[in-house]
């Protein structure tokens, strides 16, 4: 039976360790190359900007900020706060951002996803609430006029799959591209 | 033989309360884990008592000590219930006891009446011994008639006072010990040394001492003492959770080792673990005021899941014999001659059928008895050649018989018609019995004896209730299957075995037994031997031979043959009362949950008084409300023990949901409702 | 929000019955569909591994030993290959070899089918760990685990026990790699990565430096649902963009950990010969099942009532991802911790007290369809402590599909639901009066307990979430939780195997009026009763410390 157990261990160490996966990389590049790479985004000169998927961190007013990130958008080691709901680390550091975000976006509501970590501190979306409220000051900065980052939120905006699964999104990394082109960048 | 009367009752009270405090003795209480840990705890509370008194307690004397007592009641409440159960044993162990006298016995030489005899006592007796028992004189132990016939008095054994016969050979030889001869003589050989006898073997039954856990029974105390750990484990680590919930928060102080010791005492199943071998000794006395006694709990349970009856038709099913129904008469002889002829031929006949003839003649003709004598009759008794009987009178013979053996009396074939009446009687499931004379002229036949079983009267509801709670009632005969499908059509039972022999009933019993099912049955002669001791549940006759009682597992003393039916109910009934306490023990955690657990925490999270449901007026209240309520409940719960939850002839699911609704949902409720009345007590007595 | 949680259920109810179906076709040795695929590979399977006839049944102690002793070997061969991976190709990030303690914890965490995750999975695991160490094991820890409830039901229901190599073959080979397969190429499809390539070096539109992790990420994120294994490829779970991309990858995680788990249900009515049996079980696990998920739905759209006075309306979104919102959040949390896989996409130490109460409520009942294989043969364990509580008041001794339940059995079964709250209590105390063991808490107070108690729950239960704010990698964690876990998953195994042997080799009992049935609504609300009295209740006093205690004080400020 010792031997049997080896065997079994062996045999399928390799079917399933390394003939499953390895098979399904082949079958990756050859059907979605571009998502088993990472859906990743690149500049015309090839360069990688980032991913679709993955946040990354804006902080310069004109261009829309993702929501706070419990790892600094570090896509090599994601995390959340992990912060319990009573904790009181997390009113803290809730209270002085709601604080610098009305001094940053005066008059605007506090949008609840942007000031909360995220699960995999590498969110990309943000909610179209959280997007719009941004609008007067990244209109501020970069000189676009409102209506037009209006509409150019609301192209950007994901609807929920089917109608039904998930909620409505924006795409930060996404979004900002589209404005950097406004910008003519 | 039970025992009654006011002043007993009061003397088994009395034992019960001295026997409870003797039951607290560590060596008897750790047979019982679940109890164990509650004498633990209560021994536990009292030394924190005494350090309350002396200043150095974690809460108030009051309420340590308050919680200390108890504790304490609660064991004894559960030793009381125990030997409550006991005690009622004990009373008619004490009966049975007197029976028991150290007679003098005359040991004779050799098995003859007149041969020469020693006296010694009886308890010198050994197995084998001979010995002569005259008019007047006890029968020293058990034994088996070897010469002589005898009225023999055993009331002390079985509570009925009419005396019973007692002769050698056949099914009637059998005699317990403790029991008086009253006419005659008898000669017996000794079949039991002293203490081995029918007589010790009951009385240790009845006093429940030598009384062994049944398999249900331990199986149940494995899960009790399962959940006992589990919750000796929540509590125990309730400590150290608390301990750090006080210091992180920096409020409030841990929980108390009273506190602890409290909640561990109400989330333990005391209930059913108080109420449990109560439960199983007053099922054993249940069946012994039924006058059964059952040689094994393993029996008793395996009543209550019996699922075939094996049932003798003659005694259980139909009225003991066969009676006479109608004369049919020949083709030109009138009834009235039938009968009259009938009549005769059974004047002599003291067989119960033969007497049923002349039952029916005078109901029926109004023929009045006649004298024999006076007839200068000679009476001819049933052969096993002739196979028939009747009466010679000067010039005239009449016979009565089977068909056939009258045909051969005949010498020539019946008429027609009156083989056509054979046939359609015996078709019937009825006997047909031939009238037939002889005088200078020859012989004819004149007509027809329709003999009939009789159903007892309520027999029929009686399987039908059998049948819908999963119970297959078999009838056992040995008249031919046509005569008895007809028989069992009319009785209601599942299925008959006709023609039975001890083979086929003992092949019929391994039949169903390889299909799954539990068979009872009972018996009482030397052939049924190797049946009941197949069967799971035998019960034997007490009028049977030894072989028999020694096969069985259960005996009964009334020799009732309608007892099995009995002994199912009551095997019923103790599982039923076993279940339904341990769903009514486990569902009252949830009450005594929320009655603790926000008590226990008061000081460290307030706001966990939201759990208080019952508001209950203060943390020392709640606890002692639940843990008094814990202990009340056991003594209340005694007489259901005692007198087990009633038992109906239905199926298992409507059974199943109106216990569950009584006792589970009641078991959640009534916590709920007695904690919180126990708390408005204790707010009123000023006690908190 | 109630439709996409309804319309999720209901898909997962519509697989229901032909996956059962298969199932039971494949291990009751019926011809089933793919035979002339798998039947050649099959014996390739057993020529390899020595089998001479897959067709011989074991008894229950040469099952458990099969079991016990493939999981050692694999173990062994896990172990190394943790420990020595920097020797092994595919570690383009040149990771080192693990620390013997984390790698013995992160060995047992994964043989047992918890995937408690003490290291952090882009950091500190090579590709080749990954596939050969993680991917391997998710999926024989699965499949040890349904081959035991196989094993247990064919038990049960009075056959022979059969024979673990064949299970084992059957289950991963006509089961588990096609079904990851497909699922592995719809998650590539929506975004997961599948690659060996080195982690991507990004230069971020603010010109910041990002460093992308990749890797063989959908093979993994498969089975690690369907296997109800758990463990991310990343540290963040399946909260990670990466692992878990869209909604539709959400919704299909979701189906994936709840399929098996719920089809075995059926299969168990199918093994005993009546289909009511097994929906009656269904009806009682979907029961606690809806009742608990709804009281997170509630929790978690309610939201925060701290955060609210800050100004932070609405639904608690701190740990969450924005993608799925509170909705898919809530369900996720509430699946995974039902079907015991253990796998996030949402912080469950930021989870409102209510939520986090579920999730803990249902690993500590841990039979609400529950795990691979075992949460069936939990909730199985609880309908025979059902029976033998109840089932007297019918009358008769107890008996479960026509065996009777006795002293040896209940003995067995008084040792398992004994201990799983033994391993829960026992080393949560003793972590919370340690020096050792209150340095990993990061909360102060009723929270600092609920990460602790969740850790042991989420071991003993083999789930493998975690309140994430402990931190887990140290020695007393790593040993302890490894203990915790090995405990939970084998003892409980070999006793209900055991169970299972006896039960086979009685007589089965003719059913009649007379019999308890456990195939009727009023059993399926006994059943439900029952798990609350005896799961549940046992852990009232420390949930009223913990979670309870927690949402009272958040609600009442």
């Amino acid at each position: 039976m010792v031997s049997k157990a080896v065997r079994f261990s062996l045999v399928f160490l390799v079917l399933c360790g390394l003939f499953y996966p390895l098979a399904t990389a082949g079958l990756a590049r050859l059907i979605f190359p571009r998502q088993a790479e990472g859906s990743l985004v690149r500049a015309g000169d090839g360069t990688v900007i980032g991913s679709d998927l993955i946040g990354q961190s804006f902080t310069s007013p004109e261009y829309f900020h993702g929501r706070i990130s419990a790892v600094n958008y570090n896509a090599s080691a994601s995390g959340a706060s992990n912060l319990a709901p009573s904790d009181p680390a997390l009113l803290d550091r809730v209270k002085a951002d709601v604080a610098r975000w009305r001094a940053d976006n005066p008059g605007q509501p506090v949008p609840a996803d942007l000031l909360t970590t995220s699960g995999s501190g590498l969110d990309p979306h943000i909610s179209p609430e959280a997007a719009d409220a941004q609008i007067p000051r990244v209109a501020q900065a970069t000189g676009i006029d409102a209506a037009r980052l209006r509409a150019l939120v609301a192209s950007h905006t994901e609807g929920r799959t089917f109608g039904v699964f998930g909620e409505p999104r924006v795409n930060v990394l996404e979004l900002n591209l589209a404005l950097r082109q406004l910008l003519g960048r | 033989m039970a025992a009654t009367g006011a002043t007993v009752k009061r003397s088994i009270y009395r034992e019960a309360l001295t026997d409870s405090l003797k039951k607290l003795d560590p060596r008897r209480q750790v047979r019982n884990p679940v109890m164990f840990v509650v004498e633990v705890g209560s021994v536990l509370t009292s030394v924190l008592f005494v350090q309350a008194l002396l200043g150095h307690g974690e809460a108030s004397p009051r309420f340590v000590g308050l919680v200390a007592l108890w504790l304490w009641f609660t064991v004894l409440f559960a030793n009381f219930a125990e030997a409550l159960a006991e005690g009622r044993g004990k009373a008619q162990a004490d009966s049975l006891r007197r029976a028991r006298k150290d007679t003098m016995a005359k040991l004779l030489k050799e098995p003859k009446r007149d041969a020469e005899h020693t006296v010694v006592p009886a308890s010198k007796l050994r197995q084998g011994d001979v010995v002569l028992v005259e008019a007047g004189e006890f029968i020293p132990s058990d034994g088996e008639v070897l010469v002589g016939v005898a009225s023999v008095d055993e009331s002390a054994v079985t509570g009925e006072s009419a005396p019973v016969i007692r002769e050698s050979g056949g099914d009637r030889s059998a005699v317990t010990g403790g029991t008086r001869v009253l006419s005659d003589w008898l000669v017996i050989r000794i079949s039991a040394n002293s203490g081995e006898t029918f007589l010790d073997r009951m009385i240790a039954l009845v006093e429940g001492a030598k009384r062994k856990k049944t398999p249900n029974e331990i199986a149940l105390d494995i899960l009790l003492a399962g959940f006992t750990i589990i919750f000796l484990l929540v509590v125990a680590t309730l400590l150290p959770y608390s301990i750090f919930s006080v210091n992180a928060m920096g409020q409030g102080s841990p929980v108390t080792v009273t506190v602890l010791v409290a909640l561990l005492v109400c989330l333990i199943p005391t209930t059913i673990g108080g109420l449990l071998s109560a439960i199983g000794i007053a099922g054993m006395d249940r069946l012994v005021r039924r006058n059964v006694l059952a040689m094994s709990g393993r029996a008793i349970e395996a009543a209550g899941d019996v699922d075939v009856l094996l049932l003798d038709k003659t005694g259980t099913i139909t009225l003991g014999n066969r009676q006479a129904v109608a004369f049919l008469p020949a083709a030109g002889v009138t009834e009235a001659d039938l009968a009259s002829a009938a009549q005769l031929s059974s004047l002599a006949d003291e067989t119960p059928e033969g007497r049923s003839i002349v039952v029916l003649a005078k109901e029926k003709h109004g023929l009045r008895g006649r004298e024999v004598q006076s007839l200068h009759a000679g009476f001819v008794p049933f052969t096993a050649q002739t196979r028939m009987s009747g009466v010679d009178l000067p010039g005239r013979q009449v016979r009565k018989g089977a068909a056939d053996a009258v045909r051969a009396w005949l010498g020539n074939d019946l008429p027609d018609q009156v083989k056509q009446t054979v046939q359609d009687i015996a078709r019937g499931g009825g006997t047909p019995l031939v009238v037939a004379e002889g005088d200078v002229a020859g012989r004819r036949a004149l007509g027809v004896v329709h003999l009939k079983d009789i159903v007892k009267g309520g027999i029929r509801e009686r399987f039908g209730q059998l049948r819908r709670i999963g119970i297959k009632t078999v009838m056992i005969t040995g008249d031919n299957p046509l005569t008895a499908a007809a028989i069992a059509a009319e009785a209601g039972v599942d299925d008959f075995l006709a023609e039975a022999t001890p083979e086929t009933k003992l092949k019929l019993i391994r039949e169903y037994q390889s299909g799954g099912r539990l068979v009872a049955m009972t018996g009482d002669g030397t052939n049924d031997a190797p049946a009941l001791a197949q069967a799971d549940v035998a019960v034997a006759m007490n009028s049977g031979t030894q072989a028999a009682k020694e096969a069985a597992n259960m005996i009964d003393l009334d020799s009732s043959p309608t007892k099995l039916i009995d002994i199912v109910e009551i095997g019923k009934q103790l599982l039923i009362t076993r279940g339904a306490l341990t769903t009514f023990s486990i569902a009252n955690d949830v009450a005594k949950y929320f009655a603790i657990i926000p008590a226990a925490f008061a000081t460290v999270y307030p706001q966990l008084g939201v759990l208080n449901v019952m508001h209950l007026a203060t943390p020392q209240s709640a606890i002692l409300s639940a843990v008094i309520f814990n202990a009340l409940i056991i003594p209340a719960l005694i007489p259901l023990a005692l007198r087990g939850v009633g038992y109906r002839p239905v199926a298992a699911s409507t059974l199943l949901r109106d216990n569950l609704l009584l006792y589970g949902v009641g078991g959640v409720i009534a916590p709920f409702l007695g904690i919180k009345l126990l708390d408005l007590l204790l707010v009123l007595l000023h006690l908190t | 929000m109630v439709l996409q949680v309804t319309l999720t259920l209901l898909i997962a109810l519509a697989l229901v019955v032909p996956t059962g179906r298969y199932l039971y076709r494949v291990f009751a040795g019926d011809p089933a569909l793919g035979d002339r695929v798998f039947l050649p590979v099959e014996r390739l399977v057993y020529r390899l591994i020595g089998l001479k006839d897959p067709g011989e049944s074991m008894g229950w102690k040469d099952y458990a030993a099969a079991l016990v002793l493939s999981n050692a070997a694999m173990a062994l061969l896990v172990y190394l290959i943790f420990r020595l991976q920097g020797l092994f190709p595919w570690n383009p990030q040149r990771v080192g070899g693990m620390e013997p303690i984390l790698a013995l914890n992160t060995t047992v965490s994964f043989l047992t089918n918890t995937n408690l995750q003490h290291y952090g999975g882009e950091t500190t695991l090579s590709y080749f760990s990954q596939m050969a160490g993680i991917t391997f094991l998710m999926f024989t820890s699965a499949a040890s685990g349904f081959a035991a409830a196989i094993a247990f039901l064919r038990g049960i229901t009075g056959r022979p026990l059969g024979n673990f190599w064949a299970d084992m073959t059957r289950f991963i080979l006509r089961v588990m790699l096609p079904t990851s397969l497909v699922m592995a190429l719809l998650l590539i499809w929506q975004g997961s990565p599948q690659t060996l390539s080195p982690f991507v070096q990004a230069t971020t539109l603010e010109g910041a430096r990002q460093s992308i992790a990749v890797g063989p990420v959908a093979s993994l994120e498969s089975i690690k649902h369907i296997g109800t294994n758990g463990g991310g490829f990343f540290a963040a779970n399946a909260a990670h963009p990466y692992e878990n991309p869209t909604p539709l990858t959400n919704l299909i995680l979701i189906l994936a950990m709840l399929w098996l788990p719920t089809s075995l249900v059926y299969t168990f009515g199918l093994f005993a010969r009546n289909a009511r049996q097994g929906w009656t079980f269904f009806a009682a696990a979907s029961l606690l099942f809806l009742v608990l998920l709804g009281n997170t739905l509630v929790a978690e759209s309610r939201g925060n009532p701290a955060l609210h006075q800050q100004g932070l309306a609405g639904a608690s979104m701190e740990g969450k991802e924005v993608r799925f919102g509170p909705a898919q959040s809530a369900l996720f949390a509430t699946v995974t911790t039902a079907a015991t896989t253990g796998s996030v996409n949402a912080a469950h130490d930021s989870l409102t007290p209510m939520g986090g109460f579920t999730a803990m409520v249902l690993m500590m009942l841990n039979s609400v369809f529950g795990g691979k294989g075992v949460g069936l043969m939990n909730l199985v364990t609880m309908a025979m402590i059902a029976v033998f509580l109840v089932g007297l008041m019918v009358g008769r001794t107890p008996e479960f599909l026509r065996k009777k339940l006795e002293t040896q059995e209940i003995v067995l079964l008084a040792i398992v639901i004994l201990l799983h709250p033994l391993i829960i209590l026992a080393p949560s105390a003793v972590a919370l009066v340690t020096a050792a063991g209150k340095a990993s808490i990061s909360h102060a107070g009723f929270h600092g307990l609920s990460q602790v108690i969740y850790e042991y729950t989420s071991a003993g239960a083999n789930n493998g979430s975690e309140f994430g704010g402990l931190a887990g990698n140290t020695p007393f964690w790593n040993i302890t939780t490894g203990m915790v876990m090995f405990f939970g998953r084998y003892f409980s195994i070999i006793a209900l195997l055991a169970v299972a042997g006896f039960l086979a080799a009685k007589k089965p009992v003719p059913e009649g009026p007379g019999t308890l049935r456990t195939d009727t609504s009023l059993f399926a609300g006994v059943l439900v009763g029952v798990i609350i009295l005896v799961g549940a209740l046992t852990f009232f006093p420390v949930l009223a410390l913990g979670p309870i205690a927690e949402h009272l004080t958040l609600v009442g400020r």
